[in-house]
């Protein structure tokens, strides 16, 4: 055999020394800190200081920032097509990242999936619960129960409620987002039997002249405390506190937009999450594929109450927050009827949070007003 | 309290207000698109010029305390994308439609750049004028409460049609924009004709962006216009380069846009995602009945791109 490409000496040599070169001055400016320091992308749906989702888990990394250690990358305004994977995959490739957490909810199939198979070394973790035991092993889904957040938020609008009518603006009827709405009118008749929750489905997770809109129609109809399921809550905190009505607020902590009529909210604590997950990418652990947990494991909490809540309100929420902080209480507790009087989880029935069932939720309960299409 | 709810009522009601709240915007970009569109150039991104109008506005309204001094930064931010795209234009051999596209482009990612800083903090409304303070019942009140920027638009609508077909003025623009060679063997200057009237244009997409931010919904978000500006351009062709038309067209696709949560508050929960379509499907159907294979569309101006 011989080979038909031939190199001269020389241009091997100067081949050698350039490429040492290169190594070298690549090498340098880091130092010993490269070598330490783990990349970890975040990427987001929309801006990062939304009020809402996206600054959320921008809380998160920047408490990640804060622990030192890591180079945390973030990109905001990634559409959830493929060009998330144009993101990851910069990412990875240009930025060296171990660990990617795309946030959004349609960034997982097949976006995420495909690149977690392409780079098998890099850990991929989305924020959904989405993850089957079919998906490749170095992905990975977390995921709060805000729903038990959700569940206090009615506990307190039902009290404070003075027409009995409540509202909830949601974006799409996915389990999630139904478990919210479900979790929160329960809540609100365990403090009073006969409050009613209106929903109203804008149709996408960010159209802030639909929510202004709902916010409107629902005050019209005599709703007095509002609460939402969308990415930014902005519209929605400032339409209420405008009207002179009450809310609850989700995502992040929104009582800056309405000092006067914000009772309270669901919270995500990303801030204690990422920095833990980070850790342990540090410390060489494998990740678990599925991260789940409410109040008591800290991936949700509360914002504090505002002026309007009243101290049997309080009272009453903080009794069962302790009871789900201590991980002795279910929500999900039959009997409980759908909106059309079908039973839906029958009499003695428990359905923890871990129950999987859950998970399917394609009803909305006795109490809310409102159909899924 | 349910004593002085409107119930069904309200949904007329609520599709009414919807419309005067939400058409501000469609209403200021249509007009300013149809004095561009009148001058045979098609101005496509007033959808940059909108977001830019609504990003400026509010952050002057927050830095000076003033919303009326944020309408006029906003109009003046459009003003100037508009002469931007007209100066551009206006060398040879350059598509007008491109070149929007570009501005479009350009005008989100600037509002979005310089708009980061203003997410956060609140900046002082424009103030609304309550027509129905007469009533105690909150909706009627609520349903009322008109915003001075819808009035001026109301006003403007009107005004610009007269102009556009007794003063000298529209007369200039109206040949410019139906014959170039004309209108130069007239002795006018075709490109400082279209200069005015893409900054004046963009001047009122401006003006439809600060609506956005500083009245209804009233804060600036990124995700503030979508894709309004683009749906107003689309409107002046609905409205047959109209002034009036396109008043009644903006209140139109308002007025759909407030069907789908109106319908839902009342509790008619089926299908709202049809009611959320319904703004569209309402334009491909008015398009298909009015189109003719006979003649091109009726009003519009011989120098502009599509109609060639």
């Amino acid at each position: 055999m011989t080979s038909t490409i031939k190199f001269s000496r020389r241009a091997v040599l100067q081949g050698t020394a350039g490429l040492g070169a290169a190594a070298l001055a690549a090498g340098l400016p880091f130092g010993s800190a490269q070598a330490k320091d783990i990349a970890i992308g975040f990427i987001y749906v929309g801006p990062r200081d939304d009020f809402g989702y996206n600054q959320a888990h921008a809380q998160g990394a920047a408490a990640l920032k804060k622990l030192g250690g890591f180079k945390v990358l973030e990109e905001e305004n990634v559409p959830e097509t493929v060009a998330v994977e144009k993101t990851m995959e910069s990412m990875i490739n240009l930025d060296g990242a171990a660990l990617v957490f795309p946030t959004s909810f349609g960034y997982y199939n097949p976006h995420m999936i495909k690149l977690a198979k392409k780079y098998d070394k890099v850990r991929f973790l989305h924020c959904g619960g989405l993850w089957s035991d079919k998906d490749p092993a170095n992905a990975g889904s977390y995921f709060g129960y805000i729903d038990e957040a959700q569940y206090l938020s009615g506990i307190v609008a039902g009290y404070t409620s003075k027409t009995g009518k409540l509202g909830f603006i949601a974006a799409k009827p996915i389990p999630q987002v139904l478990r919210n709405i479900n979790a929160f009118t329960l809540g609100a008749r365990l403090a009073n039997p006969n409050v009613t929750t209106q929903v109203i489905f804008t149709g996408d997770w960010s159209m802030p002249v639909k929510e202004a809109e709902a916010t409107n129609g629902l005050i019209n109809q005599g709703v007095d405390v509002v609460t939402c399921h969308v990415d930014s809550p902005k519209v929605i905190a400032e339409t209420a506190e405008k009207r002179g009505i009450m809310v609850c607020g989700y995502h992040v902590d929104q009582s800056k937009l309405a000092p006067k009529g914000y009772l309270t909210g669901a919270e995500w604590n990303w801030e204690a999450l990422y920095p833990k997950l980070a850790k342990s990418v540090q410390g060489g652990e494998k990740l678990p594929n599925l991260v789940r947990g409410g109040l008591k494991e800290g991936v949700v909490k509360t914002s504090a109450y505002g002026a309007l809540v009243h101290e049997k309100a309080r009272k009453h929420a903080d009794d069962i927050k302790a009871k789900l902080t201590a991980g002795s209480y279910v929500i999900f507790k039959g009997p409980i009827k759908d909106n059309k009087g079908n039973t839906v989880i029958a009499s003695g029935t428990e359905r923890g949070q871990t129950d999987i069932e859950l998970e399917k939720m394609n009803y909305l309960v006795e109490g809310v007003l409102g159909a899924l299409a | 309290m349910s004593a002085d709810l409107l119930g069904w009522w309200g949904v007329p009601l609520a599709v009414l207000a919807g419309a005067i709240r939400v058409s501000t915007p469609f209403l200021f970009v249509s007009l300013g698109e149809c004095i561009t569109e009148k001058s045979g150039r098609i101005n496509l991104g007033l959808e940059g010029t909108l977001v830019m109008g609504a990003m400026s506005g509010y952050a002057v309204s927050y830095l000076t305390g003033s919303p009326w001094l944020g309408v006029l930064a906003a109009g003046c931010a459009g003003a100037v994308f508009g002469i931007l795209h007209a100066l551009i234009c206006s060398l040879p051999r350059v598509n007008d439609i491109a070149v929007g596209i570009a501005l479009m482009l350009f005008g989100i990612g600037l509002a979005f750049f310089l708009g980061k800083p203003f997410i956060q903090p609140q900046a002082p409304n424009l103030p609304s004028i309550p027509f129905g303070s007469w009533s105690d019942n909150a909706q009627v009140q609520d349903s009322l409460r008109i915003n001075a920027l819808f009035l001026i638009g109301v006003v403007l609508a009107p005004a610009l049609l007269w102009c556009f077909r007794n003063t000298r003025w529209g007369l200039i623009l109206r040949t410019v924009g139906d014959s170039a060679d004309a209108a130069r063997a007239l002795g006018y200057a075709v490109n400082r004709v279209r200069l005015f009237a893409t900054a004046g244009g963009g001047f009122l997409a401006g003006i439809g962006g600060s609506f956005l931010s500083l009245s209804y919904p009233g804060s600036w978000s990124e995700g503030l216009s979508s894709g309004q500006g683009i749906t107003a351009v689309a409107l002046v062709i609905f409205a047959r380069w109209n002034p009036m038309l396109c008043f009644w067209a903006s209140l139109l696709f308002g007025g759909a846009a407030a069907l789908g949560p109106a319908l839902q508050s009342v509790g008619i929960t089926q299908g709202y995602y049809l009611f959320n379509a319904a703004p569209y499907l309402l334009t491909l159907l008015i398009m298909i009945l009015t189109c003719s294979r006979d003649r091109t569309l009726a009003g519009a101006p011989g120098e502009l791109g599509v109609t060639r």
